[in-house]
């Protein structure tokens, strides 16, 4: 379908892009990549007043890479994350979920701020952000604050922003070299949103796994935590008993509604496949 | 609102409503009705369309976003004599039926060649996978894109943009 008008605007900082969100009563919303954005607006699912386009905000354009960690800029594009050599090996979780985004065309446009602001509880940044305890700095009428992934997203489509705020950048705390990871989805179709799938990363100690994190998107109306999974795997080595046990205690702990994609049984099934393929990845084993 | 950018390397002026996607305004205003509108919501790859050398969605791309980009649509990339190495090997490969598809087959195909000439088959299918066809069952268009490399490669890539 066409879009619905609405009046356009194209600031030039954060200042100016908060300022014209807050003349709206909060019937103004930022473009990012508009590739969530404007499909809703086709749907009429999103009916703004006046779009505020972020693509002259230089500043919302970096990724900074530090020794405390990444910090990626709400503007930053897939197509960037994939490109960027650094982050294969200073976040390589992170590149090889956004590897599972949407489609070619989308990875060019698409953005980590767009997708993290639009929260489907399907898409992989928002599940990589909470299973690496993510910290997302926001900018509003009121200045600047730091909400944590996991406080963040509160169900489909909905998040802790306020209307007159825009996410700023979207800090990944420090990768060690050394950590061990898989990334796993199942779609029906390449580049569909995900049934279901899993983050799980681990760090070893005389090969014993701990500060396992465990996270799964597609399953619930947000992405989740299964801190379960994860004391599945603390304390131990990993070898088919615990992978065995991870994967039971992963479908046990989420609980997903049926619907036109699949039942919830089959979601609840599925996510537990999801992480005991990406825990054989961390650890190395071959599938069975 | 008024904006200027380039279409197939010349400027345009165009009068648009901020709402006009840029693939109504290619088509509407600028008479360019190559590019095809499927599904209008960024699922079919029909209108895919190069945006400083990248393939991007035209129907998810407000006109007005365009404002002082290059823009290459599927006029940008054919010839006034003669076939294009890659239109050739998509007709050599019948990689076409209805062709309703074909414009963002050619635009998506053209980026990964010239970005990546020596892409593999699983490259191509995984690229392809956000353009939908419902003639051919796709083997014959990963075959003709497979087929066009060599042409690629011989313009050492980077083509692209046109």
């Amino acid at each position: 379908m066409k879009l619905p008008p609405f009046d356009y605007a194209c600031p030039t900082s954060v200042a100016e892009a908060v300022a014209l969100l807050a003349s709206h009563d909060g019937e103004a919303k930022p473009l990012a990549g508009g590739q969530s954005l404007v499909p809703m607006l086709a749907f009429r699912v999103a009916l703004p007043s006046l779009l505020v386009d972020l693509r002259k905000v230089a500043e919302l354009r970096r990724i900074t890479i530090t020794n405390e960690g990444i910090a990626l800029g709400a503007m930053v594009r897939w197509r960037e994350i994939l490109d960027d050599a650094r982050l294969r090996t200073a976040h390589p979780l992170l590149v090889a979920a956004v590897a599972h985004v949407a489609h070619y065309q989308i990875r060019n446009r698409g953005t980590v701020g767009g997708s993290m602001a639009h929260a489907d509880p399907a898409a992989e940044m928002p599940g990589i952000a909470v299973t690496c305890e993510a910290k997302i700095a926001v900018t509003g009428m009121a200045g600047a604050r730091v909400i944590a992934a996991a406080d963040f997203f509160q169900g489909p489509l909905m998040t802790a922003l306020r209307s007159d705020e825009i996410i700023t950048e979207i800090r990944l705390p420090l990768w060690p070299a050394k950590r061990r990871f898989g990334f796993q989805e199942f779609a029906r179709r390449r580049g569909d949103f995900a049934m279901a799938a899993a983050a799980v990363f681990y760090d070893e100690d005389g090969g014993k796994a701990h500060n396992a994190h465990v996270g799964a998107i597609g399953v619930a109306d947000r992405p989740l935590r299964l801190q379960a999974a994860e004391d599945a795997i603390n304390g131990n080595s990993i070898d088919e008993a615990v992978i065995a046990k991870a994967e039971a205690a992963a479908s046990a702990s989420v609980d997903p509604a049926d619907d036109i994609h699949a039942s919830g049984a089959y979601r609840k099934a599925l996510v537990g496949v999801m992480v005991e393929r990406a825990l054989r990845d961390a650890a190395g084993l071959k599938t069975t | 609102m008024p904006i200027e950018f380039e279409v197939n390397r010349k400027r345009v002026e165009v009068e648009v409503e901020p709402r006009m996607t840029l693939a109504d305004c290619l088509r509407h205003h600028l008479r360019l009705t190559g590019t095809h509108v499927g599904c209008e919501h960024g699922v079919c790859g029909a209108c895919t369309v190069l945006v400083d050398g990248a393939a991007v969605r035209s129907c998810l791309m407000l006109a007005v976003q365009a404002e002082g980009a290059k823009v290459v649509t599927v006029e940008g990339l054919s010839r006034d004599e003669g076939l294009t190495p890659l239109q050739a090997s998509f007709r050599k490969h019948h990689a076409l039926q209805c062709g309703f598809c074909t414009p963002g087959m050619i635009t998506t195909a053209h980026a990964l060649l010239s970005e990546e000439p020596n892409c593999d088959a699983d490259r191509v299918r995984e690229v392809l996978s956000g353009n939908l066809c419902r003639c051919t069952g796709y083997i014959s268009i990963v075959e003709a894109v497979l087929d066009a490399r060599t042409a690629y490669q011989r313009a050492g890539g980077g083509g692209n943009g046109a």
